[in-house]
């Protein structure tokens, strides 16, 4: 039911864990729903120069996040807001019909961590 | 890669003995069992033969037992036959919260025709609460239906008691026996079983076939119209190859239950008590020893079961979860959560059925799969990380 590449990132994640000092983490989703992702970012100068992710979820989920990762990773804060979860999955080359609610977790994690982000910035933080 | 079993209550394999038996009533033995002829009473003594080892297996009488497609339309028949046959003067049907789909979905339909439905709960072992069964059985009850065994949890229900129970009020009692054949003795006649639905692909006769029990005094309506097959209560014509598959499975699941049961029990326990010991936070879903010789079901706190069931089929261990991912639907299994469990644990269940062919090897094999596999998936798990800080 999952494609290659879907299988290939949950099996070999790419970027799992926590940034060390991060500029910005989001954490999405509940565990009632089955469902939590974690992203965490460092920003240098305006650019996601690291990013990491954990997430409790089922297999669409996990490589959602790893694959979501890889694509943020070296964007300017203003790229990285422009990648949807439409564009994770398709590079993941699809999903099933009745996973791509899994995969809306990955676009809201990274958009979370990024409101953190600026948050921070404002209050002078980072 | 050496492929491991261990999901046989979601189907088994049809074994040899069985296709054997089978194998004549395709090419060769083809007659309509209805059909005067030669060809058709050859066809008409496989058939027959079936009946008697079905009958034989539930300590019933062959004329008590009329094959089905499946265990579900086994299931439909006895509700909805019991309902629109006594639906005049009864109109509550009276079933448990952890029954099988094939009857919560019966119920909600006669719901829909202004039939009374009660849920009986279960204790968080997954045992019926017999007091509120009690309660719940009233002179309008046309059919009380408990499963023998659940599916996923394998909990074992008194269902002797329960048919009393159903008796005293002047109800019929039905139970889904769908997982407990080969597993549970069943004697219709002492256990007070009015409607018993079973399903041949559980203990290796094909898909496609299944049976309904109705004791001789009991009348329900028939659903499926037609012809005048299995005395005229459900026409079509007979599934022969597979009825004959269905008989000989049914003889060679019950002839030693004790033995069969013995050695499943051994496997079972170990793997139950291997996994709890090496892998911190896990639980046992269901009774420790009212269950099914060869169920397990765990929850692996911190994870989710799709992802376990990933991880084991790449290194080639099927096995199942009561997750939502893996049911297409939002909420887990309903089974455990009317057990009491909380989502994030019930989404994090594994279940692995055995049989009599699996091995001790393959029980160690799959515990050591599953304590490399966990490791894995609560390193990438936030709930876990968070929990431990």
């Amino acid at each position: 039911m999952y494609t290659e590449q879907v299988m290939d990132h949950f099996m070999n994640p790419r970027n799992v864990g926590e940034v060390e000092n991060p500029s910005g983490v989001g954490t999405v989703g509940n565990a009632k729903c089955g469902d939590i992702m974690q992203i965490s970012i460092k920003v240098e100068n305006n650019v996601i120069v690291d990013v990491k992710f954990k997430t409790f979820g089922c297999g669409a989920a996990i490589a959602t996040s790893s694959r979501a990762t890889e694509m943020v990773k070296g964007k300017t804060i203003d790229e990285a807001l422009q990648i949807t979860n439409k564009m994770v999955t398709d590079s993941l080359g699809g999903l099933p019909p009745v996973k791509l609610h899994c995969s809306v977790l990955a676009e809201e994690a990274l958009h979370a961590a990024i409101a953190d982000y600026k948050a921070k910035q404002e209050a002078g933080e980072v | 890669m050496n492929r491991i079993y261990m999901d046989n209550a979601a189907t088994t394999r049809v074994t040899e003995p069985v296709f054997e038996a089978m194998k004549p009533y395709f090419c060769e033995k083809f007659g309509n069992p209805m059909s005067v002829h030669s060809f058709g009473r050859e066809s008409r003594r496989a058939v027959e033969e079936a009946r008697r080892q079905v009958a034989a297996a539930l300590n019933a009488d062959s004329r008590e037992i009329y094959f089905t497609g499946c265990g579900t339309e086994s299931d439909n028949w006895a509700l909805r036959g019991a309902a629109y046959a006594r639906g005049n003067t009864r109109r509550t049907l009276v079933t448990t919260t952890i029954e099988h789909h094939a009857i919560l979905h019966t119920a909600e339909q006669l719901e829909k025709e202004d039939f009374k439905v009660v849920y009986v709960p279960v204790d968080e072992f997954g045992i019926v609460k017999l007091d509120e069964m009690e309660k719940a059985i009233t002179e309008d009850v046309f059919l009380v239906s408990v499963m023998t065994a659940n599916n996923e949890i394998g909990t074992i229900q008194p269902i002797e008691e329960i048919a009393r129970m159903a008796h005293a009020k002047g109800a019929l009692f039905h139970t889904d026996a769908v997982q407990a054949i080969g597993s549970v003795k069943i004697d219709v006649k002492a256990m007070g079983i009015d409607l018993l639905s079973l399903s041949g692909h559980k203990f290796h006769a094909p898909k496609g076939v299944g049976a309904l029990y109705m004791k001789n005094s009991v009348h329900i309506e028939r659903l499926i119209r037609g012809g005048a097959q299995e005395r005229t209560q459900r026409a079509g014509t007979e599934n022969l190859a597979s009825i004959v598959g269905l008989g000989k499975a049914i003889e060679l699941a019950t002839a030693d239950i004790d033995a069969h049961n013995a050695k499943l029990i051994e496997m079972r326990d170990h793997m139950i008590s291997e996994i709890l010991t090496r892998i911190p936070e896990t639980r046992l879903n269901g009774d420790a020893t009212r269950r099914l010789p060869g169920n397990v079901n765990v929850s692996v706190r911190y994870i989710e079961g799709e992802s376990l069931l990933l991880s084991l089929d790449l290194k080639g261990i099927a096995a199942s979860s009561g997750s939502a991912c893996t049911s297409g639907a939002l909420d887990p299994s309903h089974v455990l959560l009317a057990i009491g469990l909380p989502h994030e644990i019930a989404h994090g269940s594994l279940r692995l059925t055995m049989n009599e062919e699996n091995t001790m090897e393959e029980v160690d094999t799959v515990v050591e799969a599953l304590v490399e596999i966990v490791k894995r998936l609560r390193a990438m798990s936030p709930l876990y990380h968070a929990e431990k800080q």
